[in-house]
């Protein structure tokens, strides 16, 4: 669950909690498409260390570590596979300058996680279900929606209790072939989804008996608000996209094998 | 045998739930483990089966230390039954789930239809052999989670809150059940704060408030004790309480017997009996 802890919301107060989701969703979409331009090394990793500050001034340093090292399995798949096919099909590059690229590619894939887990660690599912209300998708939705985000650390905890129920019931889990390990997640697996299926219907009973799409118009309790703030976000989101668009059409970046002079 | 030497546990989310607990449950006995939600309790049953490891400590089950074994072999001999039955229940009939602990042991395949057999009996579940445990009620998906346990005829029997969601008559119906497995030989452990159903059962009361135990003796010195009680935010049994009230008419303050009660009353008053 290591990784996945890095995804959810910290209740705490930091300026970067406090900014409007919507404000906060654009910086982040920038950012992506940002990363999803380069392909070189070096711009990737300034983008990369220019979101640690972030994460420092939003208190969530213990969290984000943690999900930088659950997605270190992943990240190692994309190196690998980079190598190997960069290796068959551009038979003419070094080895120098293969290696760069594979680490171009996982530097990219670490950046778009890093950028989500600074939304997600910062955004309670409340203001996330707010602000997709607010521009204007149905509430149905946006309620399916916070209520799924919700329901994984339950399901999460649940699952981990089904585990140990069933092997203080002798159920080994570890070890043994490959089919005997699926075959024994079978016991976990239909308590599992039992339970979420029960819980599920609860829900819809317990909500519409507190009358739930009684009315068209819902109100809230809360409204964002866009403030100055959020507004200077988006600016320097423009901005920073503007500039990214610049020195990708105009800059000729070098990579760092050209940097060190490495010969292949 | 189970030895507690001076267990610390931490969760991996850094709640600390044990803090320093030592104990000693011998063969045979029957002991109930109480305390608020969160005080440790299930924490600290869940290391005498090794579903849990000591972050400091050790716990030896049969001078055995738990974090030498596997759960499977540990439980072989310690039998737990959960809170909720749907964290268990997933066969296609309750015969089936009573009989997958077995056939994970490797029984042969008589000692199983024997043992499932003894199972559904002795829980009154002969008729319902076929049936989905899906389609069960509550109680009884409950009592079918207890005949799986049971099934294997484990040594010590840990029941983690089991008067949960009962009715009065299924109480008492457990509460005879428990103490027949105890009386038969079985060590028999509970977790629970039900007050009542532990004042009827007296068993040896563990206290545990704040990842520690804060009193461990038999059941009437423990649970008719209001400041120990009061100490790890549970209430008095009932009829400790009515005569802690009338205690300025010289009534006794540590009686948590009905009838006892009754006697009491009846002694102080001079009502005669007709």
């Amino acid at each position: 669950m290591s990784m996945f802890d890095g995804l959810k919301f910290r209740n705490i107060s930091s300026p970067i909690h406090r900014i409007d989701p919507r404000a906060k969703f654009i910086y982040v979409l920038t950012f992506f498409i940002i990363a999803v331009f380069f392909n070189q090394l070096i711009p990737l990793l300034i983008l990369f260390f220019s979101q640690i500050p972030l994460i420092i001034i939003a208190k969530v340093k213990k969290e984000w570590l943690r999900l930088i090292k659950g997605s270190s399995f992943f990240a190692t798949i994309i190196f690998i596979m980079n190598v190997i096919s960069l290796y068959f099909y551009s038979g003419y590059s070094s080895l120098a300058s293969i290696i760069e690229q594979a680490s171009a590619m996982t530097v990219r894939f670490i950046v778009l996680v890093e950028s989500f887990s600074i939304f997600f660690l910062t955004t309670s599912p409340d203001m996330l279900g707010l602000s997709l209300e607010q521009i204007g998708i149905p509430y149905e939705f946006c309620f399916a929606f916070t209520t799924a985000i919700r329901f994984v650390p339950i399901l999460a905890e649940e699952a981990q209790t089904i585990i140990d129920a069933q092997r203080a019931r002798g159920l080994e889990l570890e070890g043994e072939n490959f089919m005997k390990r699926i075959r024994n997640y079978v016991p976990i697996l239909i308590p599992l989804i039992v339970n979420a299926i029960r819980r599920s219907l609860e829900l819809a009973e317990a909500m519409e008996s507190r009358a739930w799409g009684a009315t068209e118009k819902r109100t809230t309790l809360y409204m964002l608000k866009m403030e100055r703030r959020d507004y200077c976000l988006i600016l320097i989101s423009a901005l920073m996209l503007v500039a990214s668009l610049y020195a990708w059409l105009f800059i000729k970046i070098p990579t760092m094998t050209q940097i060190l002079n490495i010969q292949g | 045998m189970i030895e507690v030497e001076d267990v610390y546990f931490t969760y991996p989310n850094g709640v600390e739930a044990l803090k320093g607990v030592s104990l000693k449950i011998t063969s045979g006995e029957f002991v109930a483990i109480m305390g608020q939600n969160g005080a440790g309790k299930t924490t600290l049953v869940k290391h005498f089966n090794g579903l849990l490891k000591p972050t400091k400590g050790k716990v030896l089950v049969d001078d055995v230390d738990t974090r030498h074994v596997s759960v499977a072999t540990l439980a072989r001999k310690v039998g737990f039954v959960f809170q909720n039955p749907d964290h268990q229940l997933f066969s296609e009939t309750v015969e089936d789930e009573i009989s997958f602990a077995l056939k994970n042991f490797g029984f042969d395949e008589k000692t199983i239809r024997d043992r499932v057999d003894w199972a559904l009996n002795i829980l009154d579940l002969t008729r319902y052999r076929k049936t989905s445990p899906f389609m069960l009620s509550g109680g009884e998906r409950k009592r079918v989670a207890l005949a799986s346990v049971l099934a294997w005829d484990p040594k010590i029997l840990i029941l983690d809150e089991p008067s949960i969601g009962q009715d009065r008559n299924q109480k008492e119906r457990l509460r005879q059940f428990i103490l027949q497995m105890n009386h038969q030989g079985k060590t028999v452990v509970i977790v629970t704060h039900d007050i009542e159903f532990v004042a009827e059962c007296e068993p040896r009361v563990i206290l545990m408030a704040n990842g520690k135990i804060v009193a461990d003796g038999d059941a009437k010195s423990v649970l008719t004790d209001p400041d120990l009680i009061a100490k790890s935010w549970l209430l008095l049994p009932e009829i400790t309480n009515v005569l802690l009230n009338l205690n300025d008419l010289g009534f006794p303050t540590n009686v948590m017997d009905v009838f006892e009660a009754g006697d009491l009353i009846i002694e102080r008053t001079g009502w005669a009996r007709k």
